[in-house]
C-alpha cells in the first residue's frame, strides 16, 4: 500500500511539474504548485516524522498564498512569456527527455543513497524540471515557481540525509522568503507600470 | 553578552528598526555610527575577558549556542570583523551622497550581520542556508520599484540559490569523508559538488554573465556593494573548505584547477571590459577579474602563505567604493552609462571622472595607485612559478587598463569652448576627494593598512601556518 503511495506521490509530482512548465495562467500554475508539495510532503514523510515534513507542505502552501496575493492584486496583467521557445510542444519534448534523463539518473542515485526509487526520482525529477523551467523563462513569477520547484526536488533528496530540525526550518525559510521576493518583484514592477 | 549578539544579531535588529525609519540623513547617520562602533569594538575588545567600565563589570563570550547549533567568533575573528564592518562603514558613508543611502544602510546592515553569521555558524556548512538568504534580502536592495527586473537581477537570484544546494549537499558527503577517509568516489563525488556550489557563488565562468548585467541595470552603489561583499565572504568561507579539509588542501589537481579558473576569471574579466561600451559593465568586469586574482592567491597560499590574498582587500574595496560612487553620479545625471552618452562630463563632472579613472586604474594595478602593491606582488609571485601565467594575468590587467582609457577619451570630448564647472554636491565632492587620497596614499605607502590584515591568517588554523 505504502509503496503504491510513494509511486502515486511520484506520479503526482511529474503530472505538476511538467504541468508548470506548460500553464500559462498563473492559477493553474499556482494550484499545480500546491498540489506538488502534497507529492514533496509524501515523499519527504518517508524519511522524516510526519509533523516535520507536514512543516514543508505549510511552507509550500504559504509560499503558494503569498506568490497568488501578489499576482491577485495586479491579476488584469497578462504577461508573455519573453524567453525563447514558447511552443508547448517543445516544452513537452524537454520535459520528456527530462523524466527519460532523471529515471536513468535516479536508478544509480537510489542505489548510492539507499532511497527508494519513487524518492530518487521524485527528488531529481523535480529539480530536472525546476532547472528547465528556469532555463526556458525569464518572468520573475515564473522564474520563482522554477526555483521553488528545484529547491523541492533537492529538499525531498536532502530530508533522506540530513534530519536536523534547524536544517528544516531554514529551509522552509527560504522558501517562504524566496517567495516574497517573487511577490515583492511581481507587485513593485506592475506597480510601477501603472 | 556574546560576541555573536553583538556582532550579528544587534545589527540585525537595528538593520529591521532601520527599514522603519523614513529620513534618510538619520538612517544614515544611526547605521554609519553603529556600523563605526562595532568596527571599533571588534578592534578594541577582547573576548573571553573580564571588563570593567565603571562599576559595570561585562564579559564577551565568543560563542552562542542556537537550537542545537553554535555561532563562534572567536579572538582571530575579531580583525575579520573589524575589516567587514569597516568596510562596511565606508559603503555607508559613500552612500550617504546619493539617493540610495535608504535602502543600503538598512538592507545593507541586515545582509552583512548574515554574511557574519555565515561564517560563524558551526557547523560551518550552515553558511550556505544564510548566505542564501542574505541573497534573497539583496533582492529589494538590487530592483528598482517601477521597473521591470532585469536580467542580470534574475540570473543572480536563479545562480545564487542554485549554490546552496550543492554546498548543502557536499556537507553531508564531507561528514563521510571524515568518517572514511580512503573512500576515493566520495572523496570525487564531494569535491565536484564543492566546485559546483563554488562556482555559483562566486560567478566563476560561465556563471558569471549577472555581474555584467546587474552592473548595467541597478544602481551602481548598491551593486559595488553586493559585488564586495558576497564575493569576499564567499572567498573566505572557500578558504573556510580547504583550511578544514587536508584532502582538500592536499589534492593535487587543486593547483592547476585554481590557477585555470583563475587566469580564466582574470583573461575574460580583462579583455571584455576593454571591449565594454557601458562604464557599469566594466565595472562589472573588474570585479570578474579581481575575484580571478583572489583565486590566484589562494593557490599561491601554499607557498607565500595568506597575505596576497589579503592584500587585495582593502584596495579592493577602496577602488570598488570610489568607481561605484563615480559611477552612481553619472547614472543620476547622464541618459545612460553608454560611452557615447558620457562625451565630455569631465567639463561638467571633473571629480567623479576622476574618481571613475583612477579606481578603474588602481584595479587595473596602475603604479602609485592603491591596487599596484598587491598586484605586483602577485604578478611577482606568479612569475617564480610560471612565465606563461603571469603574461595572461598581464594581459587581463591590460585589458582593463585599455578600458581606462577608452573611458577617458570618451570623457574628454567635450566640445570646444565648453566650461570647466562641478555639478558634483558638495559631499559628493568631499568623499570623492578623500577617495582620491586614499587611492594614492595605499599606493605610495600600503604598509599602512598592515595592521588592518596583518592578525587575518590567525583565522586559518591551516592555511595561516
Amino acid at each position: 500500500m505504502i509503496t503504491i503511495l510513494n509511486w502515486t506521490a511520484l506520479l503526482i509530482a511529474l503530472i505538476t511539474s511538467v504541468g508548470l512548465l506548460l500553464q500559462r495562467d498563473w492559477r493553474v500554475g499556482l494550484g499545480l504548485l500546491a498540489t506538488q508539495y502534497l507529492s514533496i510532503f509524501w515523499l519527504v514523510q518517508i524519511h522524516w516524522p510526519v509533523s516535520m515534513a507536514a512543516g514543508k507542505l505549510v511552507t509550500g502552501w504559504m509560499a503558494c498564498a503569498v506568490l497568488g496575493m501578489a499576482q491577485l492584486s495586479n491579476s488584469n496583467t497578462e504577461e508573455s512569456e519573453e524567453a525563447w521557445p514558447q511552443g508547448r510542444l517543445f516544452r513537452l519534448f524537454t520535459a520528456g527527455i527530462i523524466t527519460a534523463a532523471t529515471f536513468g539518473l535516479s536508478l544509480r542515485a537510489s542505489n548510492w543513497l539507499g532511497l527508494s526509487l519513487p524518492v530518487a526520482w521524485g527528488s531529481l525529477l523535480l529539480a530536472g524540471m525546476g532547472l528547465l523551467h528556469l532555463g526556458i523563462s525569464a518572468q520573475p513569477f515564473r522564474v520563482v515557481l522554477g526555483l521553488l520547484t528545484v529547491l523541492a526536488g533537492f529538499e525531498i533528496l536532502y530530508a533522506a540525509v540530513e534530519s536536523s530540525t534547524l536544517v528544516a526550518a531554514l529551509l522552509s525559510a527560504i522558501n517562504l522568503s524566496l517567495a516574497l521576493a517573487g511577490a515583492y518583484l511581481v507587485t513593485m514592477s506592475k506597480e510601477g507600470q501603472t | 553578552m556574546s560576541a555573536p549578539f553583538l556582532w550579528i544579531f544587534l545589527p540585525f535588529i537595528l538593520a529591521g528598526i532601520l527599514s522603519l525609519l523614513r529620513n534618510q540623513k538619520v538612517i544614515t547617520l544611526i547605521a554609519c555610527i553603529f556600523t563605526l562602533l562595532l568596527t571599533l569594538a571588534a578592534w578594541l575588545l577582547p573576548l573571553d575577558t573580564v571588563m570593567t567600565i565603571g562599576g559595570w563589570s561585562f564579559k564577551l563570550t565568543s560563542s552562542l549556542n542556537i537550537l542545537g547549533r553554535r555561532l563562534v567568533l572567536g579572538p582571530p575573528d575579531l580583525s575579520l570583523l573589524a575589516l567587514i564592518y569597516g568596510s562596511a562603514v565606508v559603503w555607508f558613508v559613500a552612500a550617504s551622497a546619493t539617493k540610495s543611502a535608504r535602502r543600503l544602510n538598512s538592507l545593507g546592515l541586515a545582509i552583512v550581520a548574515l554574511l557574519v553569521a555565515a561564517l560563524a555558524v558551526e557547523p560551518f556548512l550552515y553558511a550556505a542556508l544564510l548566505i542564501e538568504m542574505a541573497v534573497l534580502l539583496s533582492v529589494p536592495l538590487l530592483f528598482t520599484p517601477g521597473k521591470y527586473p532585469g536580467k542580470g537581477l534574475i540570473r543572480f537570484l536563479i545562480f545564487q540559490t542554485l549554490a546552496m544546494p550543492f554546498i548543502l549537499f557536499s556537507g553531508w558527503l564531507l561528514a563521510g569523508i571524515d568518517a572514511n577517509p580512503g573512500n576515493l568516489g566520495l572523496v570525487q563525488q564531494a569535491a565536484i559538488l564543492i566546485a559546483l556550489g563554488f562556482t555559483f557563488l562566486l560567478a566563476i565562468f560561465p556563471f558569471h554573465s549577472w555581474i555584467p548585467l546587474l552592473t548595467e541595470e541597478s544602481s551602481p552603489i548598491t551593486v559595488g556593494f553586493i559585488l564586495w561583499m558576497f564575493p569576499t565572504v564567499a572567498l573566505f568561507f572557500g578558504l573556510g573548505f580547504l583550511d578544514h579539509y587536508s584532502w582538500l588542501r592536499d589534492a593535487p589537481a587543486l593547483n592547476n584547477i585554481l590557477t585555470t579558473v583563475g587566469l580564466l576569471m582574470v583573461v575574460s574579466g580583462g579583455i571584455l571590459a576593454a571591449f565594454q561600451k557601458h562604464l557599469g559593465r566594466i565595472m562589472g568586469y573588474a570585479v570578474i577579474m579581481e575575484t580571478g586574482f583572489s583565486i590566484l592567491t589562494i593557490n599561491l597560499a601554499k607557498s607565500v602563505g595568506l597575505n596576497l590574498f589579503l592584500t587585495l582587500l582593502i584596495p579592493r574595496t577602496l577602488c570598488l567604493v570610489v568607481w561605484a560612487l563615480s559611477l552612481n553620479i553619472f547614472k543620476g545625471h547622464s541618459p545612460s552609462l553608454l560611452l557615447n552618452d558620457i562625451k565630455g562630463l569631465v567639463r561638467t563632472f571633473p571629480f567623479a571622472t576622476s574618481g571613475l579613472v583612477l579606481a578603474n586604474l588602481a584595479l587595473a594595478g596602475m603604479p602609485l595607485l592603491a591596487g599596484f602593491p598587491s598586484h605586483q606582488a602577485i604578478w611577482g609571485e606568479l612569475a617564480t612559478s610560471s612565465y606563461s601565467i603571469v603574461i595572461w594575468a598581464l594581459v587581463g590587467s591590460l585589458g582593463l587598463f585599455f578600458s581606462a582609457f577608452r573611458v577617458m577619451t570618451a570623457f574628454s570630448a567635450a566640445p570646444e569652448g565648453a566650461h570647466w564647472e562641478s555639478h558634483e554636491t558638495v559631499a559628493q565632492r568631499v568623499l570623492l576627494s578623500i577617495g582620491f587620497i586614499a587611492l594614492f596614499l595605499l599606493g605610495l605607502f600600503p604598509q599602512w593598512v598592515l595592521p588592518l590584515w596583518i592578525k587575518l591568517p590567525a583565522i586559518f588554523s591551516h592555511l595561516g601556518q
